[in-house]
């Protein structure tokens, strides 16, 4: 490419959008954090019996043990207390619950892909699976994720199966549908003349789906799973919501809410932010060297 | 294999063993109200080294009657024969090569595996396969571009792809649908040139469907004039142009006279419809 890359921090670069957004969201936050915790701390300081201004107020905002709604400091210094300066294997390390509640993520992940695929193949291929499958596909997902996984948790429990699996199947519930509904477009989506060049050839149904429809449904495939993996993380976070489970983000945000540590949950949701843009760029690059490869422009 | 037989140069003599024979072919469609007619009472000979033109206006069924020789679609009256067979017989014997109004191409393929992708359903060995791409690639002009990806090429060079790719399991039979349709005229003209010199060296036999005159003109041996509603042929042309033929051959005497006999065979077609 001939044309320049803007400067790094010009308006047409990325860089300097990004910073601009981000430092009005800090910003707005640390006016919602006086706003909401204005009230306990006018309380608390009603209560010394002293004189006090509207500096001492907003500082105290920023400050308190128990906030409503935490500094955006007081979010980041806990952030890196638990991340940078804890061992990675300690039970007080987030990093060690974003591991537990990544591998069951990809877990289910993984199988809840295989069955979109699987489901996908067949709907494509047999007529009284694309009339008889899709309903049920579709109502499996109006059930309301929060009300069935303390079930799931609960019913494999009972057969002593806990911890990785039960988690790692929430997850796939919620992902196999993005996965599905996308192939089953993908594999649909070779025109008339593609499919008629087989059909000149006499290839099998088999040639006609590895030669042609599993190539052609493979941007399809990628769209998919990128919301698939998002979609993988909130199950499994559900998922290790109810039980009061020992290990993983979801934990460390019912502990958290258990004793009204705000600024852990809030820790918590910005790891699970970060594990999940982590996932869905991880899908982003496979995807692009794939595409790469099939000689995409 | 077929038995050697004479040479008629070029023109096909009754009761000869025809590659393409067409009997009283006719295809209905029911709709809700009335039956609709898409090509009726179809009576057609090809000879082994024909070209041999369908032109007609839109929807006189030209390209159904050349899907029908393709066993791509069915007829509800009369019979086809291919090879002595019948077409799905002939189709599940890749006896044609088809070339389609559009490239068709596979885009996550390059030009090199684009043709030998029939290769590869047929279950040719590697190295037989490439051969023979490289070889049609070469004959249509495309050396050089093996590696590149339908999207780098023009309309041109994409058709010129799918025409080696039809070539490249060496059918005897050629079946092309508006191939340069799509094309501009410019492009058109270089494709028909191009079509010519091929096809003086592979001497396949070619059913081709255009509604181009001048294209009809210059390529085929015989022209078949199609009209609409129902779709059926009006006029069965053959050709009194020479062998060898070049763009230049469409201003002779003999080409502009051909091309004022299948406008009329149109036009009168077209006084049919009662229009």
């Amino acid at each position: 490419m001939a044309t320049k890359r803007p400067g790094f921090l010009s308006p047409q670069g990325r860089v300097l959008p990004v910073l601009t957004i981000i430092a009005l969201i800090i910003v707005l936050w640390y006016g919602l954090a006086i706003g909401l915790n204005r009230q306990q701390v006018a309380e608390r300081l009603d209560g010394l019996g002293q004189p006090w201004g509207i500096s001492d107020l907003i500082a105290d905002t920023w400050s308190m043990d128990r906030p409503v709604l935490p500094a955006p400091h007081q979010v980041a210094t806990e952030f890196w207390k638990t991340t940078a300066e804890v061992a990675p294997s300690s039970k007080r390390s987030l990093i060690y619950h974003a591991g537990i509640t990544a591998s069951a993520t990809l877990v289910g992940f993984v199988f809840g892909t295989l069955l979109g695929i699987i489901l996908s193949a067949g709907i494509v291929h047999v007529r009284t699976l694309d009339r008889s499958l899709m309903p049920w596909i579709i109502a499996s997902q109006t059930v309301p994720i929060l009300a069935i996984a303390p079930m799931i948790v609960v019913v494999f429990g009972n057969i002593g199966i806990t911890g990785l699996i039960p988690k790692a199947i929430i997850s796939m519930y919620l992902c196999f549908f993005p996965v599905a509904i996308g192939m089953v477009k993908g594999l649909r989506s070779p025109d008339l003349l593609q499919l008629d060049l087989m059909r000149t050839y006499n290839a099998s149904a088999w040639q006609v789906f590895w030669k042609l429809r599993v190539p052609a449904s493979l941007p399809f495939l990628f769209s998919s799973l990128k919301v698939a993996i998002a979609i993988s993380l909130v199950g499994t976070i559900v998922g290790e919501l109810p039980t009061g489970a020992s290990g993983g983000i979801g934990a460390r945000l019912l502990s958290g809410s258990y004793y009204g540590q705000t600024v852990q949950i809030w820790s918590a949701l910005f790891m699970a932010a970060f594990l999940g843009m982590a996932m869905v760029y991880a899908i982003a690059g496979i995807e692009r060297l794939s595409l790469r490869r099939m000689g995409g422009q | 294999m077929q038995s050697p037989r004479p040479d008629h140069g070029g023109l096909l003599v009754p009761g000869d063993e025809s590659i393409i024979d067409i009997r009283n072919l006719g295809l209905t469609f029911q709709t809700a109200d009335t039956p609709v007619y898409a090509l009726s009472d179809i009576n057609l000979q090809i000879g082994a080294g024909e070209f041999v033109s369908f032109i007609g206006p839109s929807g006189c069924g030209k390209t159904t009657l050349m899907r029908i020789i393709a066993d791509l679609e069915q007829p509800t009256a009369g019979a086809v024969k291919v090879n002595g067979l019948t077409p799905r017989e002939a189709r599940l014997q890749r006896s044609y090569g088809y070339v389609f109004q559009a490239p068709a191409l596979y885009a996550w393929r390059n030009v090199l595996r684009n043709v030998t992708l029939p290769h590869e359903i047929m279950g040719t060995g590697r190295s037989e396969a490439e051969r023979k791409a490289r070889n049609y690639l070469d004959l249509v002009g495309l050396k050089g571009f093996e590696k590149k990806y339908p999207w780098q090429l023009s309309g041109g060079m994409q058709q010129r792809v799918s025409i080696a790719r039809a070539l490249s399991f060496e059918p005897q039979l050629l079946l092309m649908d508006e191939p340069f349709g799509a094309l501009d005229e410019i492009t058109r003209d270089r494709m028909n040139e191009e079509l010519l010199r091929i096809w003086a060296q592979t001497r396949k036999t070619v059913v081709f469907v255009t509604h181009s005159i001048d294209e009809a003109v210059l390529l085929s041996t015989r022209i078949v004039v199609m009209s609409a509603r129902p779709g059926r042929i009006i006029d069965i042309i053959d050709s009194p142009l020479p062998p060898d033929r070049s763009l230049d051959t469409r201003e002779t005497a003999a080409a502009q006279e051909l091309a004022h006999r299948v406008r009329q065979g149109l036009r009168a077609g077209h006084s049919y419809d009662g229009h």
